[in-house]
């Protein structure tokens, strides 16, 4: 068969199975810079410094008894953890993670390190990102109990609030970027002024990448943004009466959402797979540096801040992150005029 | 190969069609509806429209039907009342059934008739044709030199929706 | 490659089935939903033609469309509940109270 065929499938399987692993990792992280910063010792006892923990959380979730409450709707009950995590690796597919290579010259044609190379990449990541609000409406609903039930409203009406924001910013990356396909922004972002400066977006809108970074920390439901599933609360939200494999899926599901969104941040605002010193086909290094820095701000954004209560939390979507964004696209846009 | 996406996204619409409108429970259709819309979205794709397609689960799915399901769940809106005589799973029975049935049937074969009439048209084109359809850069143009006026007034429907929705759904005017 | 008819006849199919779900059912929500679907088989045609024509106005009246199928879903689903807070039943035989 055509060698360049094989190798999109293999980048298609090997992508996915790195963003599994990728939220295995991010579990382990997790935990380990909690403790950091709780100044203790993360999980040091599973394996050495304590990397097979998340072995140990997944085989513990596999193990448990698989529950259904008897007045819970079958059909949708089944289909939320589904529904949540395909969505949150269907965004992953359109990002590069890595320049064109040839695989050292194995190939006739350099091919994309990239799931799919679509024309409008941005607005793809933006559709399946609110889609994932029906995982989450659909488990609260289904569950036929109180907790759930408010929590997936209060989740749902978060979500598509900062959805809002989250697109403003998108739109102020694509007049500096002048495309829609995320190969195209990453290139745009290549090179560096006098050597030192590299010109990543995020030189030119800092308070685009605030932005972003605000409405992906609240789409993924992740603190200060996580009332839905505050522990005190709301006994754990919407996903109260889900055990054993579904609840892994939601766990999954929150993880990878948080991947996705540092992925592409990274793409947009931070130059992908751009950086000094590394040759153009180990640009997936520098791509993976730039992830984890953000992952890393992800969850110390969780273990510092306190959550905020709902209303202030809708509060300050809408009557703060989303005239600062209009007003960022605005001045990003007369700017561009100005200066082209 | 497109031929076959063409009858898999195809049967994925007209099938999840006919089950919303052939099942009770409100939110299965609802959900069904969404499925409905992605099969269309793949139809788009498949017609070398991505803007269209993206913009459909964007503004469809992802918004428009997530309405829906709101108020499906907030009014715990009820199953229908059951049909008068049949035991079908099917929520439609006695003469309305009938009536329709024959009325629905008629219409498609008049829908049949129109479109056979239509004599046989690839969708051909070359490389241009297609680069022209699926730039969003021409959409974008076209829609702020051409309809520019029709956009703005569509921003202004918005905005009247929004406030006709709140209205009407307060509790005390 | 199918042809501008496969396209046509399928969109046939969609808007009878919105038809046939306006007149038949008895749930003013799934009597929205039958119009959301009519209003998709006609984006279809609009694509199809657009894409057979060379020309991207198909999906620019797309855009309008939806747009304006937002709207009115809003509106009537503000209708609906207002409705539903009257007679707590969602069955358009309910609302009879005009017919003489």
């Amino acid at each position: 068969m055509d060698p360049v065929f094989i190798a999109q499938l293999l980048v298609l399987g090997f992508t996915f199975f790195m963003l599994l692993n990728s939220a295995a990792v991010s579990v382990y992280l997790e935990r380990k810079v909690a403790g950091d910063l709780q100044q203790r010792f993360g999980p040091n006892r599973t394996g050495p410094y304590g990397t097979l923990q998340p072995v140990a959380d997944i085989v513990k979730l596999l193990f448990k008894e698989e529950l259904r409450p008897k007045a819970a709707d079958a059909v949708l009950f089944g289909l939320a953890p589904v529904l949540s995590v395909t969505a949150a690796f269907a965004a992953f597919a359109v990002v590069p993670w890595g320049g064109a290579t040839t695989f050292f010259g194995l190939l006739p044609e350099p091919i994309k390190l990239q799931a799919a190379d679509v024309n409008v990449a941005v607005l793809v990541i933006f559709a399946v990102t609110s889609m994932g609000v029906y995982g989450i409406v659909l488990a609260g609903w289904s569950s036929n109990s109180k907790y759930s039930l408010l929590g997936a409203l209060r989740s749902s009406a978060q979500m598509i609030s900062y959805e809002l924001s989250y697109g403003l910013a998108l739109a102020s990356v694509l007049l500096l970027g002048n495309s829609l396909s995320l190969t195209d922004v990453v290139n745009a972002q290549a090179g560096t002024w006098f050597g030192v400066i590299p010109k990543w977006f995020v030189v030119f809108q800092p308070l685009g990448f605030v932005i972003f970074m605000i409405a992906g920390i609240a789409e993924t439901n992740r603190a200060p943004f996580d009332f839905p599933e505050a522990e005190q609360e709301l006994v754990a939200g919407y996903h109260t009466e889900y055990s054993s494999f579904s609840f892994a899926c939601f766990f999954l599901a929150e993880y990878v959402n948080m991947v996705t969104v540092s992925a592409v941040a990274t793409t947009l605002f931070l130059g992908g797979w751009h950086g000094p010193f590394l040759p153009e086909w180990l640009g997936w290094v520098w791509w993976l540096i730039k992830v984890f820095a953000l992952l890393y701000f992800y969850i110390w954004m969780r273990w510092t801040l306190p959550r905020y209560r709902y209303d202030q939390l809708m509060h300050f979507g809408w009557k703060v992150l989303l005239p600062t964004a209009v007003v960022n696209l605005l001045v990003t846009a007369a700017a561009v005029l100005y200066w082209s | 190969m497109d031929l076959v996406l063409f009858y898999v996204f195809a049967a994925v619409t007209v099938v999840a069609s006919l089950l919303v409108i052939g099942q009770r429970n409100p939110m299965y259709s609802v959900l069904l509806l969404i499925g409905s819309f992605l099969g269309l979205s793949g139809l788009y794709v498949l017609l070398d429209s991505p803007f269209a397609a993206v913009t459909q689960i964007i503004v469809y799915a992802g918004a428009i039907m997530v309405l829906f399901l709101f108020v499906v769940m907030l009014l715990n809106a009820p199953r229908e009342d059951p049909p008068l005589r049949t035991t079908l799973p099917v929520s439609i029975g006695g003469r309305p059934l009938r009536v329709g049935a024959i009325l629905g049937l008629l219409f498609l074969a008049e829908m049949a008739w129109a479109v056979w009439r239509v004599p046989a048209r690839a969708i051909g084109g070359d490389a241009q044709t297609v680069d022209t359809v699926s730039s969003v850069r021409q959409i974008g143009v076209e829609l702020f030199t051409t309809h520019a006026f029709a956009f703005e007034v569509t921003s202004v429907l918005i905005l009247v929706a929004m406030v006709g929705a709140v209205v009407l759904a307060k509790r005390n005017l | 490659m199918p042809s501008l008819n496969h396209f046509l006849a399928l969109s046939a199919v969609l808007f009878t089935i919105g038809t046939a779900g306006v007149f038949l059912r008895r749930n003013l929500i799934t009597i929205l939903l039958s119009i959301e679907i009519m209003l998709n088989a006609v984006n279809l045609v609009f694509v199809a033609v657009g894409r057979q024509i060379g020309s991207v106005e198909g999906q620019i009246i797309v855009f309008f469309v939806m747009t304006v199928a937002a709207a009115e879903a809003a509106v009537g689903l503000a209708i609906v509940i207002a409705l539903f807070r009257q007679r707590e039943t969602l069955n358009p035989d309910a609302f009879t109270s005009l017919k003489w």
